[in-house]
């Protein structure tokens, strides 16, 4: 029996971040708090995530991931506590903070009107100006560019194909590249595996460890499903009921450790070398809540 | 105590047939109006409700055009109109608004044509101003029993798709998993949208349909937490709002500027449109008291997550 | 055909057609064609007040419709926006209709406010519509990529600090100018239908935006020259010719697009993508 943590203070690793803000930090933040009405969305959420750094935002649906995001992002106030952003940028005050080209965004279950007049490479091309005013003028490294990014996420195949029409997979991609052309040093993705089959998702995954290695862009990737990510996460914020732990994986993904977020026993089990998240031993009529273990690909 | 009711009620509102006609077969365009409504706007089928009430009016003017009965060229059009909105791609959200927008268009386009010929050819002055804007107190009561008869087949279609549709309104995927053939139910839905919408608007004008259709369907949304409810508080404002414009029209010809009653469109839909802002003020107020007051609640937390390999 | 006021007409329908390609490819991909529907109609209220108060009809009708657009905008800052629209356009119908009923001999002027009037253009009337033209066009540029922007990606614009709200009343307004100016020549029902069938069709045929817009221009641009000569030809109203000749384009694009996709599909089996099946799902329980 473990005994529920019911404070984040004493759960180790909850809030790996204890220490004082230290200058590597991209972005902290510090007990965020979320209220819509009488419904608490968000607790407390303290984590911090550095440069280069992939990291896992999981969490069942309507856990708060993608409240979470908008946080980051700045679309949704805290009702109280601070988002830092490196350089000093504070989100959590008052007023719109400019942050695009600090932080890449690829939001949640885009599917674009297949009649769209718009080909993947002007796509990723309203990520380099697509707030700024006028018609813009062709230019050829702006052209380059276009082209390098496409190149990177392996979109150049679909390039000037129409967006709509692109499958959820392809159209993922050029988000990426839309996201990633801002030269962000942060890319928030909202459960970009959700809608995708395993290969297109590992590809996607595989992908992004890539960028966060190569590049140095850190990487906060919300999915409800976390193992496809398990080999190449650098560390997870788990969330649960609008709190969260966060740490390394082996610090977080524990039977101890998640009881306490969950206030109520549960188990981390491994199967075929597949994590799974269960209703704990208390109360065993319960029936395993998600075994879509898939054994062997 | 009788001085303000004559006031209130002027003399001959309750004896003239104009006026019983009007309050009638108002009444009961509303209530279908109310009930069709609810769902229109809850599927977000507005345009198509007000377009199908023009495309309904081209073909009044067309009917006019050849003799032959305006209700049925009310009708025709307008359930021809739905058809071809629904063959066109009314389903796709996506391509709802363009759909219905060509439809219309296009039946615009004809009830140029006709209305011009109707002016030019037949020299029939004012067919536009009927055609287009439509009188309440002009519905010969002749019409009344195919008005009632309509109205039962167009509430009857939305009540007995009932279940059905309102889940493949509010969740057309979900409805779809649970085996509701979704397109054949939104066919079925527009196909009552249509017959309500070519009645209020040969009754009451194109402008009037729009208003009662849109109006208290959206007012009781705001309202009412249940649909069903929804559909009776619609009904109930809808009704209300009816008679009390024929009640201000028939005052009105005693107004200014020209001793001549002003349109009972125009009292029908300010009053639809007062019940619309007092119900969206009263529950942004509601909402605003709520929230200050709102306490900690304690969250337990949701059971284990789905958290699988 | 070409000589005397036609010339006016000429010229103001080319303007109204250019805008009405360039604003109608932003209707069609915002999905505003109820608001480009309602606009207008709502705006015909202002004519009506304007004959009655005796002022300029453009006046009332630049009013009416920026009345119209910053109601929609309002009353859709909740709630859906086809219902904003639906209410706006409903209030102002039901004025017109009351400013209408005081104002008795009317009639002509009303059939051709809202179908159209191939003569209906006075020299005096060139000026502003170059004007508001100018303006429009103006507008449009600037806005081009927040636009684009906002249209395609309203999340992700919002996130970059593009509000789409700001975004939405600003397109209305601009749809607001060019219904006033379009209004006199195509009729207050048909401008819709000159601001959705050129630009459906244009976007059926390519997928490069730029190419769309100029597509749109052109096809927008003949819709009108050929319902203005086949107007003045039978003495028809033009917005029967622009309302058919739009339903047109529109119907061809669709068949373009139907054919090229099944074409495509057909050419393209051996590079579709080939989806992997997942292994059989295993059950694991303790």
């Amino acid at each position: 029996m473990v005994p529920p943590l019911r404070s984040s203070e004493d759960a180790p690793g909850t809030y790996g971040e204890g220490a004082p803000p230290t200058g590597a930090d991209l972005l902290r933040l510090d007990d965020v708090n979320v209220r819509f009405g009488d419904r608490q969305v968000l607790r407390d959420v303290a984590f911090a995530i550095e440069p280069g750094q992939f990291v896992g935002l999981i969490g069942s649906n309507g856990a708060g991931k993608t409240t979470l995001l908008r946080v980051i992002l700045g679309l949704q106030r805290p009702t109280s506590g601070a988002v830092h952003l490196a350089a000093g940028h504070e989100l959590g005050g008052a007023g719109r903070p400019r942050r695009a080209p600090l932080v890449g965004y690829v939001p949640q279950k885009v599917m674009l009107d297949p009649d769209l007049p718009l080909r993947a490479r002007d796509v990723v091309a309203l990520g380099i100006d697509g707030r700024r005013p006028g018609i813009g003028l062709p230019s050829r490294s702006r052209l380059a560019l276009v082209d390098r990014l496409l190149e990177q996420v392996s979109a150049t195949r679909f390039a000037d194909s129409r967006v709509g029409e692109l499958s959820g997979g392809e159209q993922q991609r050029v988000l990426i590249a839309h996201a990633l052309i801002g030269r962000p040093r942060l890319l928030l993705l909202d459960e970009p595996l959700a809608n995708l089959d395993l290969n297109a998702g590992q590809d996607v995954v595989n992908l992004l460890a890539r960028l966060a290695h190569e590049q140095q862009i850190a990487i906060l990737l919300s999915a409800h499903e976390m193992n496809p990510l398990l080999p190449v996460m650098d560390r997870v914020v788990y969330l649960a009921g609008g709190r969260a732990v966060s740490g390394r994986t082996d610090e977080v993904i524990r039977t101890d450790v998640l009881s306490g977020l969950y206030g109520r026993p549960v188990e981390v089990l491994e199967v075929q070398g597949r994590v799974l998240v269960v209703a704990g031993l208390e109360t065993p009529d319960l029936p395993v809540v998600s075994a879509g273990a898939r054994a062997t690909r | 105590m009788t001085a303000v009711w004559d006031a209130i009620f002027q003399a001959g509102f309750f004896s003239s047939d104009e006026v019983q006609v009007a309050l009638v077969v108002g009444g009961v365009v509303a209530v279908v109006s109310g009930v069709v409504g609810v769902f229109a706007v809850l599927r977000g089928q507005s345009f198509a409700g007000h377009a199908l009430a023009d495309v309904g009016s081209t073909g009044g003017s067309g009917a006019f055009l050849v003799g032959a009965p305006p209700m049925w060229g009310f009708l025709v059009f307008s359930v021809a109109g739905a058809a071809l909105m629904e063959l066109i791609g009314i389903q796709r959200a996506r391509g709802r608004d363009l759909a219905t927008g060509i439809v219309l268009g296009g039946a615009l386009g004809l009830s140029a044509l006709f209305l011009y010929e109707d002016t030019t050819v037949h020299n029939t002055t004012g067919a536009t101003m009927t055609v287009l804007f439509g009188s309440i107190f002009a519905i010969s009561s002749s019409l009344t029993p195919w008005v009632v008869a309509l109205s039962a087949i167009s509430t009857a279609g939305v009540i007995v798709c009932y279940r059905p549709l309102l889940l493949a309104s509010v969740h057309p995927d979900l409805a779809a998993a649970a085996g509701v053939p979704v397109r054949q139910i939104g066919a079925v839905f527009l196909g009552s949208l249509s017959v309500a919408v070519a009645l209020s608007s040969i009754t009451i004008g194109s402008i009037l349909s729009t208003a009662l259709l849109i109006g208290p369907a959206a007012t009781a949304v705001r309202l009412a937490r249940r649909p069903g409810l929804a559909m009776l508080w619609s009904a109930l404002i809808a009704v209300v709002s009816v008679w009390l414009g024929v009640l201000l029209a028939y005052d009105s010809y005693t107004w200014p500027p020209k001793h001549q009653a002003w349109p009972a469109s125009f009292f029908v839909v300010a009053v639809v449109f007062l019940f619309y802002l007092g119900a969206d003020a009263g529950v942004s107020l509601r909402a605003r008291l709520r929230r200050p007051a709102a306490g900690q609640v304690a969250g337990d937390g949701p059971a284990p997550a789905g958290v699988s390999g | 055909m070409f000589t005397g006021f036609m010339v006016n007409t000429w010229i103001v329908a080319s303007i109204v057609a250019l805008i009405a390609g360039v604003v109608g490819s932003f209707v069609v991909m915002r999905g505003t064609a109820f608001a480009a529907h309602a606009i207008p109609q709502g705006a015909f209220a202002g004519a009506a007040l304007a004959g009655l108060i005796g002022v300029d009809t453009i006046l009332g009708l630049g009013v009416f419709s920026v009345i119209a657009a910053l109601g929609i905008g309002w009353l859709g800052r909740r709630g859906r926006h086809d219902v904003a629209v639906a209410l706006s356009l409903v209030v102002l119908l039901a004025l017109g209709s009351l400013f209408l009923s005081w104002n008795t001999d009317y009639e002509p002027e009303i059939f051709s406010l809202l179908f159209g009037e191939v003569l209906g253009i006075s020299s005096d009337q060139v000026a502003p519509t170059v004007v508001l033209a100018v303006v429009t066009i103006a507008l449009m540029v600037v806005l081009f990529r927040p636009l684009l922007f906002s249209s395609v990606l309203p999340e992700v614009a919002e996130a970059t600090g593009l509000s789409t709200r700001a975004m939405d009343l600003i397109f209305l307004i601009v749809l607001a100018l060019a219904t006033s100016m379009t209004l006199p020549v195509v009729g207050a029902l048909l401008i819709f239908s000159l601001m959705i069938g050129p630009p459906a069709a244009a976007r059926s045929v390519t997928a490069n935006p730029m190419t769309a817009l100029g597509i749109s221009v052109v096809l927008s641009l003949v819709t009108v020259w050929v319902s203005i000569a086949l107007a003045y030809q039978w003495n028809l109203p033009v917005g029967f010719f622009v309302g058919t000749i739009s339903a047109l384009w529109y119907a061809v694009g669709r068949a373009w697009l139907a054919w090229t996709r099944r074409r495509r599909r057909v050419a393209g089996d051996d590079v579709a993508e080939v989806t992997v099946q997942a292994a059989p799902l295993g059950r694991c329980r303790r």
